[in-house]
Formats: structure tokens, C-alpha cells, sequence
């Protein structure tokens, strides 16, 4: 059968070219590989390559035509034993295409016109974990980490925590403590101070098969990995059509410290919240942060899972159960309320139950939310309180733009739209790097005051 | 050009061609023919396919480079794995992936190995140990790295294998690899391939010592050789030296294979970096396939038909896989929704 050569794209965006040059014959032999043509485009002349072998048997375009367009057929190559009279004999051959995308619609009447596909319905928000009515042990939060990374890696063999100091220095904030110990090297590994090369190497370790704890000493070190983050761990699931998975949590603190300044105290939550792919967790309590953890290690993606420095050393009431797991993607009220709600995570839930506080003694009965995940997002739980309060003040540590608060407003004005009294208020970090004096530290970062006068503002209240 | 022998594995050493000739059955020397002209074919349909419109987006094409990934795999142990950039084709093949599978990839439908969701540079196996398949330049080795970490924690018999480009090589997270790889003496060879271009820019513009990038681990204690990249046979010589090295528990090992692509960085590329006279004299001179034949012929175990019916397989083949992308319908439109997160 004969051939047909077509016009080639050399390009994504090519549509026809100019054939400038014949560099074979009629009746010229033609091996793979061999050059056939120069096709000129306005960025470049390429060469078109032969792909089949034969004889030049017919030029249909001549040299020097201009606006060919892509596809059409060019020259007919002639297979052993073929002569010329065989391309007469052959049916008009049509360009290939791709395969066209019109059917679609009618074939399922449910999709709309555009072709476009409804997302599935938005998965319910976990169960809550079990109130817990058994004994309890007060711990820090940093004894509340260590046990839940203890805990997993006791029950599974392949958890591993690598990251700088975790092992002989027992920790640059004392996390890891007795790790090394109990562990030893091979499961407890101190890295060189190379955050992209250990986060990848992380990120490798656990499409094989592992699940790896890669500690980074403050989340603003994580910005020099965060291509092994977005690009191998969060994306690699969906674009290998679920073939490989990245079960990896990536922890250390985030935010403010004290008196750290704008290198060190940047808050990435809404950075990593941004990613489909990811899972972004950030508890308050000991509990919470125990449960979260574990749930992080036992999770089958890769999770963010944000810390704070400042809380690592306050204490709280934590379940004394190896089996104390919390969920990802359930909120909990931290505290009930009828008149306006606010929500927060991490450092910030403590605030807001000092403003809630404060707002009682006036009048003002605060519901406040502790997120404690923000990607996925229980909007279930914040909706009800919405439509139950009207009024809805969101905190956050971070800068504004574009942050947190921006997408739970956003959200609670979709679907809540007509519950709202008041517009919803953001109290968040101001819109500054974090200054180094005391008195400027104080003032970038929000405080329960901040939160108590915007809680007032959305209640009309002077 | 850098004159190109095989060196020894003295820590950063050059030394003269071995004289005696490399060990290779008949079946072994068919077997490599086969490998690289699969490659070879698959990759030519492909930028055809890719001309036609039938592909789109980003195509790298292997083409000229055929015998570094064919000389490797043929050294390599059963579960030792590979991995490695965006021009990653020629990989899947030689680890024994469906050439079907990796055209409906490329052709974007549901056949493909990746549900038609990631395309030419994305594309995996546990099953054949090949893992990825990467668009970040640079990115595959600390991956590669924690592949051979995961192996050394593991206890088990197998060694990473992390392909590079010469572009790759200067990118800071490959040191911060070879730093941990030596550090921790983990199962791991970095196989260079030095096809003297990092998209547009040559080794010459782009690489302070470009003619020993074979060096590039000699801060870190890393054995390195720079060997003919065209020479199947050189390849799997230096390519058993170095698993072994690594396998032994004597950590990391570098290759750096001299090669050359014939086409430009991509289909997108014009590629007028270069002289039409240099791509041609590669070509007449040192194209891997010829030089095959070459040591067939050299050998006295050159048989022709035996090659004609490798061909006619070989195109068999690459049609079937050209007509199964083709016919392959696309994803379904709720697959665009699938795999964002690992289902319960």
C-alpha cells in the first residue's frame, strides 16, 4: 500500500507552514531517518524526518508552496515492489485527527451543553472522634508529638522520622526527645542541613513504600523544598491515575515564634491549603495535636502538618490511649455560642477563647471554632454555626491576602449567604514582613483584643 | 567532541580503553538490537504522531541515546529500579513496559499507562520497578536517592538507578543528593547522559569542567567514569561495575555516558544551536544501532535475516501500539475528579 507523507506541526500551536525545500526526489530510496523536507514556519525551519521506508513515488505539493496546512498530504511514499500507478489506485486518504469531542454531549443527556462534568457531591465531613470519657494524663503538646510519632512507629515498621537534629539533639525543639533511643539510627536520621534534597529523598523513600516523618526545623525552611512538596508528593497520585502514592507527613513549626523576625516567622498555611492533593492539618490542644498526628501517619497522602512553636511547651489534658486518633477534615467547637461565631486554628484558638471570654463579660455569647484542619475544610460545621449565630468573625496569624479567612468567607457567603447579618470579618496578621522590635512584633501579630473588636464590629455593638 | 573511552573506576580516574572485548552472546547481541531499535522506531512514530496532532504538549524524544538505557538495563539486577526525567520513553520501553500502554499516554487516553491524566512525562510501574518519569529538571535525584534509601532500609538486594541529564547536573539538589548517598553509602548510581545540550545551551556555555563531569562527586568521595555512551557494550561493562559497587554496600556510584540526541530538546524545538553537519557526522559515525551491526559484523555472528525479522517484529510492534493509542478512547469526564487523594 502507499504511504502518504502528511505536513507535519512542529509546534503545539502550528497550524500550516511553507514546504521551502525538497531534499529527496521522485524515485529516490527513502530509509527511516532520512530527511525528506525543510518546512518553514515564521519562528524557524524544521525538517521532516521519514518514519517509513520505500521509494519517493509522487511529489503532491512543490517546492517553495506556501500556507500548507498541517496534515495535508504532502508526498506519497511506494513500498517494495510498488510503482506509481498504485497511487491512483489508492482512496483519497483523509488526515488523522484527533478524536473528536461532539458526541459526548448527546450520548449523556445529563451533562450540560459545554460538555463540562459536575464535580461529584462534596464528600460529608468525617465522624467526629468519640467524646472521651476515660482517664487522662496532662502533657505539653511537644510530649503529645513525640508519643503520637512513638506510638506509629512502634506499630508500624516502615514509619521513619528523618529531619536536622531530630536524633542526637534529641531535637531542636526537644520533639523527638527519646526517639534515638528507643529506635535507633536507622528509623531516627539526622540530615544534613539540605531541605530539597531530604524532602525529595523523603518523597522517594515513600512511593516505595515507606512513611516517612520528614521534620523541618520551621516551615520557613520548607520553602526551599517545596517542589518535592507540590510537585512529587501532592501531584504525582492524580498524574499517575492513582498508580503511585506518597504516604508522607511533613511537620515542624509554623507562624510566629518571638522576636524572630520576617525570615522566620511566616505562616504557610494558606499556601499549602491551596493544593489539591495535599492535606493541611494544624491543631491547638495536646489532644488534638496526638490524635492529628497519628492520623497524619497512618494517612496514604502526603500531609502538612502545621505546628507552633509557642504552644509546643503549654500543657493540656491528652487521652491516656495509644488508640487516641482524631480525624482529618472534622472542626470541633471548642467552645458553644448563639451570637457570632469565630473560628481559628492553631495559636489563634487559644486567643479567640480568651476574646470569647472577654466578649461574655459584655454581653456576647461567642461560638468558637477550632478548624484544626484546613484542607479538607469542615464546612459543614461552620455553615450550622452560621446559620445559627449570623455573624462570623475568622482568625488567623497569617496575612490576609488571600489567606485562610478569605476562603471560609468565601465559602460561608455561598452557601450561607442569606443567613448573614452582618459581613464577615477577617482578623489576621497585618500586611507587613514580621518586624523585629518587641512593641512592632505585638502590633503585626493579631491578640484577643483584635478578635474581641471584631467580634463587636460584626454585632453592631460600639 | 571529548574523546570518548572507557574508563577505569579508579576514584575520578581516566584510563585507556580495556583491550579486551566485552563478553556477549549472539541471543544477548539480538536481544540489545532489539532493544534499541524498538526504542528507536517507538520514538521516530512518536514524532509523528506528535506532528499529526495526535500528540500534544511536551514530547522529548530518546533517538541517537538508544544503547546508554539499553547497556544499563541489560546490567541490571531483578529488583533494582530506575528512574528519570521527562525524556523518559526509552526507559519504560527497556524496563519492559506496553509500548501500547506508553503511546495511549502519550495520546492522551484511558489505555494509557496513567489513565491519559499525566502524559509523556508521567508515566510508572512498581511492577517493572521503573518510577517516573519527571518533569522538574533535577528533580529525579533526590527521588532516585530515596528509592536507594528505601532499598537500604529495606535490607534488600537492589540498587537505585537515577538517569540525569548534563542540564540536571548543575542543579543544587543532585549535591545535596550526593552528599547523603555518600554519607550514608546508600545503593545508589547516578547514570549521566551527557548528550553535550541542557535544552539550548551546550555543556561548553553551561558547565564549568564540562569535559569531566564524571568528577562532579569527587567532593563527596564518589567513584565516577565517563564512558562512549554510543557503545552498548561499554555501557553494560561500566553499568555491571558500578551496580556491583553499589550493591556491595560501598555506596554511590556516577556513569557518565557521552551520547547524543539527534532531534532537539523537544518537538517544539528547532534545535538551530547546533550545525546540520553536526547532527549528520554523529549520525554517519557513531549512531549506537550501526555500530551494533558493526560488532556483529566485527564478531562473526552478523545473520541478517535474523536482523530483517527483528525489524519486521520491531515494526509489528510500533504499529500495534501506534494503532491501540489511536483507537483507545479518552478518559471519562469524571476521571478529571479520580486520584486527587488515595481512595479508602
Amino acid at each position: 500500500m502507499p504511504i502518504d507523507v502528511l505536513m507535519p506541526a512542529l509546534s503545539p500551536t502550528m497550524t500550516e507552514g511553507k514546504l521551502a525545500k525538497w531534499l529527496k526526489q521522485e524515485g529516490d530510496e527513502v530509509t527511516a531517518g532520512d530527511v525528506l523536507a525543510e518546512i518553514e514556519t515564521d519562528k524557524a525551519t524544521m525538517e521532516v524526518e521519514a518514519v517509513d521506508e520505500g521509494v519517493l513515488g509522487k511529489i503532491l505539493v512543490p517546492e517553495g508552496t506556501d500556507a500548507v496546512p498541517v496534515n495535508q498530504v504532502i508526498a506519497v511514499l511506494l513500498e517494495d515492489g510498488e510503482d506509481a500507478s498504485a497511487i491512483s489506485a489508492k482512496p483519497q486518504a483523509k488526515p488523522q485527527a484527533k478524536q473528536p469531542e461532539a458526541p459526548q454531549p448527546e450520548a449523556k443527556p445529563t451533562e450540560p451543553a459545554t460538555g463540562a462534568v459536575a464535580p461529584p457531591p462534596k464528600e460529608a465531613s468525617p465522624e467526629a472522634e468519640p467524646e472521651w470519657t476515660g482517664a487522662t494524663v496532662k502533657q505539653t503538646v511537644r510530649e503529645a508529638l513525640r508519643d503520637a510519632m512513638a506510638e506509629e512507629m512502634r506499630n508500624d515498621e516502615r514509619v521513619f522520622l528523618m529531619g536536622e537534629e531530630v536524633a542526637e539533639y534529641q531535637g531542636a525543639y526537644k520533639v523527638s526527645q527519646g526517639l534515638l533511643d528507643e529506635f535507633g539510627a536507622r528509623r531516627v536520621v539526622d540530615t544534613p542541613i539540605t531541605e530539597h534534597g531530604f524532602a525529595g529523598l523523603g518523597v522517594g523513600a515513600a512511593m516505595y513504600g515507606l512513611r516517612p516523618i520528614v521534620e523541618f526545623m520551621t516551615f520557613n525552611f520548607a520553602m526551599q523544598a517545596i517542589d518535592h512538596i507540590i510537585n512529587s508528593a501532592a501531584k504525582t497520585h492524580y498524574m499517575s491515575g492513582g498508580q503511585i502514592s506518597s504516604p508522607i507527613v511533613f511537620r515542624g513549626p509554623n507562624g510566629a515564634a518571638a522576636r524572630v523576625a520576617a525570615q522566620h516567622s511566616q505562616c504557610y498555611a494558606s499556601w499549602y491549603a491551596h493544593v489539591p492533593g495535599l492535606k493541611v492539618v494544624a491543631p491547638y490542644s495536646a489532644a488534638d495535636a496526638k490524635g492529628l498526628l497519628k492520623s497524619a501517619i497512618r494517612d496514604d497522602g502526603p500531609v502538612i502538618f502545621l505546628e507552633n512553636e509557642i504552644l509546643y511547651g503549654q500543657s493540656f489534658e491528652v487521652p491516656d490511649s495509644k488508640d487516641w486518633v482524631v480525624p482529618i477534615g472534622k472542626a470541633r467547637i471548642a467552645r458553644p455560642g448563639k451570637d457570632v461565631t469565630i473560628t481559628a486554628f492553631s495559636i489563634m484558638v487559644g486567643k479567640a477563647l480568651e476574646a470569647a471570654e472577654k466578649l461574655a463579660a459584655e454581653g456576647i455569647d461567642a461560638e468558637v471554632i477550632d478548624l484544626r484542619s484546613l484542607r479538607p475544610l469542615d464546612t459543614e460545621t461552620i455553615i450550622a454555626s452560621v446559620k445559627k449565630t449570623n455573624r462570623l468573625v475568622t482568625c488567623e496569624e497569617g496575612w490576609g491576602y488571600a489567606g485562610i479567612g478569605s476562603e471560609v468567607a468565601a465559602v460561608v457567603m455561598e452557601q450561607a449567604f442569606d443567613w448573614l447579618d452582618a459581613p464577615v470579618k477577617r482578623v489576621c496578621g497585618v500586611d507587613v514582613p514580621m518586624p523585629y522590635a518587641a512593641n512592632l512584633e505585638a502590633l503585626a501579630l493579631p491578640q484577643s483584643d483584635s478578635i474581641v473588636a471584631g467580634a463587636k464590629e460584626v454585632c453592631y455593638r460600639g | 567532541m571529548a574523546d570518548s573511552k572507557t574508563t577505569g573506576t579508579r576514584p575520578g580516574g581516566k584510563r585507556k580503553a580495556a583491550a579486551a572485548p566485552v563478553k556477549a552472546s549472539v541471543e544477548d547481541l539480538q536481544q540489545y538490537y532489539r532493544d534499541m531499535l524498538l526504542i528507536r522506531r517507538f520514538e521516530e512514530k512518536a514524532g509523528q504522531m506528535y506532528g499529526m496532532g495526535l500528540i500534544g504538549g511536551f514530547c522529548h524524544l530518546y533517538i541517537g541515546q538508544e544503547a546508554v538505557v539499553v547497556g544499563v538495563q541489560a546490567a541490571m539486577g531483578p529488583k533494582d529500579t530506575v528512574l528519570t526525567s521527562y525524556r523518559d520513553h526509552a526507559h519504560m520501553l527497556a524496563c519492559g513496559m506496553d509500548p501500547k500502554g506508553v503511546m495511549a499516554e502519550l495520546t492522551g487516553r484511558a489505555g494509557g499507562y496513567s489513565k491519559g491524566k499525566g502524559g509523556s512525562m508521567h508515566m510508572f510501574s512498581h511492577e517493572k520497578r521503573f518510577y517516573g518519569g519527571h518533569g522538574i529538571v533535577g528533580a529525579q535525584v533526590p527521588l532516585g536517592t530515596g528509592l536507594a534509601f528505601a532499598h537500604r532500609y529495606l535490607k534488600e538486594e537492589a540498587v537505585s538507578v537515577t538517569y540525569l541529564g548534563d542540564g540536571a547536573l548543575n542543579q543544587g539538589q543532585v549535591y545535596e543528593s550526593f552528599n547523603m548517598a555518600a554519607l550514608w553509602s546508600l545503593p545508589a548510581v547516578y547514570v549521566i547522559e551527557n548528550n553535550k545540550y541542557g535544552m539550548g545551551t551546550s555543556i561548553e556555555r553551561s558547565s564549568a569542567k564540562s569535559t569531566e563531569l564524571y568528577h562532579r562527586g569527587q567532593a563527596y568521595g564518589i567513584p565516577g567514569v565517563q564512558v562512549d555512551g554510543m557503545d552498548v557494550l561499554a555501557v553494560r561493562e561500566a553499568a555491571e561495575k558500578a551496580l556491583a559497587h553499589a550493591r556491595a554496600g560501598k555506596g554511590p556510584y556516577i556513569i557518565e555516558m557521552l551520547t547524543y540526541r539527534y532531534r532537539g530538546h523537544s518537538m517544539s524545538d528547532p534545535a538551530k544551536y547546533r550545525s546540520k553537519e553536526e547532527v549528520q557526522k554523529v549520525r554517519q559515525e557513531r549512531d549506537p544501532i550501526e555500530r551494533l551491526r558493526g560488532i556483529m559484523v566485527e564478531r562473526g555472528v552478523m545473520d541478517e535475516a535474523k536482523l530483517k525479522e527483528i525489524d519486521k517484529d520491531v515494526k509489528a510492534i510500533v504499529s500495534e501500539a501506534a494503532d491501540f493509542a489511536q483507537a483507545s478512547p479518552e478518559p471519562d469526564g469524571a476521571e478529571l475528579y479520580t486520584d486527587v487523594y488515595v481512595s479508602a
